[in-house]
């Protein structure tokens, strides 16, 4: 008996929490947007999210059994869960070989070649969906019409998003609010619905998987921003609600921000990350080139993570 | 809303298992063995030789030093030898170990339950009472009392505060006192405030011992400037700044003493022991100790004399369960692992805790994840995971630059993290590093 005690430092109790279950609850969380997307583009949907997932674990395991020779942790779920986000920021009518590549740029590029989870500088999800966006940009910028619970895979009927028409007149013929907040759009397959994602993040911030600093500071950055644009420039500048809802700002701000190794640690870093995306976004939104701007945003402050760390301390009891 | 402290915090499963149980005095044992270390600062000198024959209560090491305190025999008998034992931390330490004939106590000391209320001694002699009494914090921390008594000058206090957060999870030693020594508990801590000379005192108690805290509330209104503030539970509310900030909203600065801020915190259970100490002449030869966890089959609250074996407060729980993988001296998050069942009950041992090997049993490490929960459950605003790496390069600048000797080693970061990255046993590492590295800079 006496011998078998085990000597340890304290804590000598663990809460129960572990990476695997913060996975499992971000999957959980992103079951609304893809029960949605599922629905306006149908057997596409379902196609390049189970593409894109299968390739991101295949390609994870391939890499840690043979190349890094380490045991393989696909228990944890990140690699599942940057290929669900993969396939959010992906069209519905992408062929099967351009989103493998998608997978291959993401987990090869994004996440193993730093050393797997937890030392990535990127989110992996993005570096996928702009390696795409650089290297297919025709394949990538074409947008299925949604059509409920359609049957078309790449022969599906497309054209264009919100935030391309109101890159040429802010005046324009848009969906109406309710289609915007339904997703009842164009769009990449998840970004669509701001209700589901909504739910989502609900969901995150009851279970304690995010703390509200990033989503919050991101959406009310770029309300602010173009909200203003929009009151100086009416017909330049579309609404800021158009802006919020549409294209990719509420999946970046609620999923692909909010990635525990690419985000700041301490609440001001947080909201100094969340401010810089909602900025940039704004910015190439309204006057880049591109019309939409959240990825590129996203991995600039991806990039500036290490410094916010170093320069924004968390708030030190006692201190000065 | 119910106040706690600002920054960070965890509310682990509460597991009051021996809530309720009555102190059972446990029976004397055969022989204890009293280390002369029992508190913080220098160790006591042996006042004893072999041989001696000693009464209850009776003077066994003096004092070592200021930061020092009396040790008194809890038992009457003979000093059987002098020797090394091995203490709680593992380390060798001088004990007196006395055999036990009878239990004939010193006649100085007052052994009715009779309640004395009234103290017409002056601050002075207040303390000096306390000091010869041998009375430490009683929280486990055993810091001397009277050194906490006598703030250094120009610091004046303004009020005292009553640590009875007991915020751990499975102590109840400080509960139960509360429900049965609660008159007692009110007269020790107006002797302390006449002993610090101040007319306020707030008794702090999480909102999980809703009798503790009417009972005391109703006491209160009989003795003028106590309060009774219910706490929001909340881990670790009992830490000395943590409890300053969730009561009075100060926040003790980094490197400075509670003092600075007008406050001086005891332990619930250290008032108890003032108030024997000073109304009745007994000094702290026993204390209240909860034996618990889930496979005891009687977990309870005993009154233990100091120096009695562990091994007789679980044989009174029930004894060892089958399935035992460690026993604690203390509460699950900031206890200490022990390797025998020899060691004695000290001042300071609120709690034996024993958990089955599978709750014992640490899970595998990953790498981190950069989550940030460590981070947001620091009550100290610390971070953890750099302090770890920092700690792990032996970065020891680094380390202090990002204030790990402010560390109080609550241990929430490690209990949190979900890649159970052992967070706080490489940043005690480093603290002590970067404390001697502080420490031989200044002389």
């Amino acid at each position: 008996m006496e011998n078998k005690l085990i000597i340890s430092p304290s804590p000598h109790i663990h809460g129960g929490d572990s990476i695997q279950k913060n996975m499992t609850g971000v999957l959980i969380a992103l079951a609304p947007a893809l029960v949605v997307s599922l629905y306006f583009f149908g057997l596409g949907a379902l196609i390049v999210t189970l593409v894109s997932v299968a390739s991101c674990v295949i390609i994870e395991y391939l890499i840690q059994r043979f190349l890094l020779k380490k045991e393989p942790t696909l228990w944890d779920g990140s690699a599942i869960l940057t290929g669900v986000l993969l396939a959010f920021n992906l069209p519905s009518n992408l062929p099967i070989w351009i989103i493998a590549i998608g997978a291959l740029a993401a987990i090869g590029i994004g996440k193993m070649s730093f050393g797997g989870l937890g030392k990535n500088i990127f989110n992996p999800a993005l570096v996928g969906r702009v390696f795409l966006l650089i290297s297919f940009p025709a394949q990538m910028t074409t947008w299925p019409v949604p059509d409920p619970l359609s049957m078309h895979y790449t022969d599906v009927q497309t054209g264009a998003t919100v935030l391309s028409l109101i890159k040429g007149s802010a005046t324009t013929v848009i969906p109406s609010n309710t289609d915007m907040l339904l997703g009842n759009m164009g769009g990449s397959l998840g970004e669509v619905s701001a209700i589901a994602l909504l739910i989502g993040l609900g969901y995150m911030l009851v279970r304690g998987i995010i703390t509200w600093h990033i989503p919050v500071s991101i959406l009310g950055t770029v309300m602010i921003f173009t909200g203003i644009m929009h009151g100086i420039a009416p017909y330049t500048y579309a609404n800021p609600f158009i802006h919020v809802l549409s294209g990719g700002l509420m999946l970046g701000a609620i999923f692909m921000a909010t990635d525990y190794v690419t985000s700041p640690m301490s609440k001001a870093g947080m909201i100094v990350y969340g401010v810089g995306i909602g900025l940039l976004t704004s910015v190439i939104r309204m006057f880049g080139s591109y019309p939409e701007g959240v990825s590129f945003a996203i991995l600039i402050m991806n990039a500036l993570t290490p410094l916010i760390n170093n320069y924004i301390k968390p708030k030190h009891f006692g201190g000065k | 809303m119910l106040r706690t402290f600002k920054i960070g915090g965890i509310h682990p499963p509460e597991n009051k298992l021996s809530a309720g149980k009555n102190i059972r005095p446990l029976a004397i044992p055969k022989q204890v063995v009293i280390p002369l270390a029992q508190h913080i600062g220098a160790p006591a000198q042996a006042a004893v030789k072999k041989g001696d024959i000693v009464k209850t209560g009776t003077l066994i090491g003096k004092a070592g030093g200021f930061v020092s305190a009396n040790i008194h025999s809890s038992v009457s008998g003979k000093v059987n030898k002098i020797d090394n034992t091995i203490d709680s931390s593992g380390y060798k330490r001088p004990a007196i170990y006395i055999d036990v004939e009878g239990d004939e106590w010193e006649e100085s000391i007052d052994r009715s339950d009779k309640l004395i209320k009234e103290c017409a001694l002056s601050p002075k002699e207040i303390i000096d009472k306390i000091t010869e009494a041998g009375i430490v914090g009683m929280g486990g921390a055993t810091f001397p009392t009277q050194v906490k008594l006598m703030p250094p000058p120009g610091n004046k206090a303004e009020l005292l505060i009553i640590n009875a957060a007991e915020c751990e999870p499975y102590l109840t030693s400080d509960h139960s006192l509360m429900m049965e020594k609660g008159e007692e508990i009110m007269v020790g801590v107006s002797i302390l405030m006449k002993a610090i000379e101040v007319g306020r005192a707030i008794i702090g108690i999480e909102i999980n011992k809703p009798d503790a805290i009417a009972y005391l509330s109703s006491l209160a209104k009989g003795f003028g400037g106590i309060n009774v503030m219910p706490l929001k539970s909340r881990y670790p509310q009992g830490g000395e700044k943590q409890l300053i900030d969730a009561v009075i909203r100060r926040q003790v600065k980094s490197g400075t003493l509670p003092i600075s801020v007008g406050a001086v915190v005891q332990n619930v259970g250290t008032a108890f022991a003032v108030y024997e100490a000073v109304q009745k002449n007994k000094p702290l030869i026993e204390r209240v100790v909860t034996v618990t966890g889930k496979s005891v089959s009687d977990p309870s609250n005993l009154l233990v004399r100091i120096g009695t074996p562990i091994s007789d407060l679980i044989d009174a729980a029930g004894g060892i369960p089958e399935d035992t993988g460690k026993i604690i001296g203390g509460g699950p998050m900031m206890g200490k692992a022990l390797a025998s069942t020899d060691v004695s009950v000290t001042k300071g041992s609120s709690g034996i805790l024993i958990l089955t090997a599978k709750e014992a049993t640490r899970k595998p490490m990953y790498d981190c994840i950069r989550c940030a929960k460590c981070v947001n459950v620091c009550p100290m605003g610390l971070n953890p995971t750099l302090l770890m790496d920092a700690t792990d390069f032996q970065d020891w600048d680094l380390a202090e630059k990002n204030n790990i000797a402010d560390c109080i080693e609550c241990g929430s970061c490690s209990y949190t993290c979900p890649a159970n990255r052992v967070l706080l046993d490489y940043i005690r590492l480093g603290k002590g590093k970067v404390m001697g590295i502080i420490r031989a800079r200044k002389s």
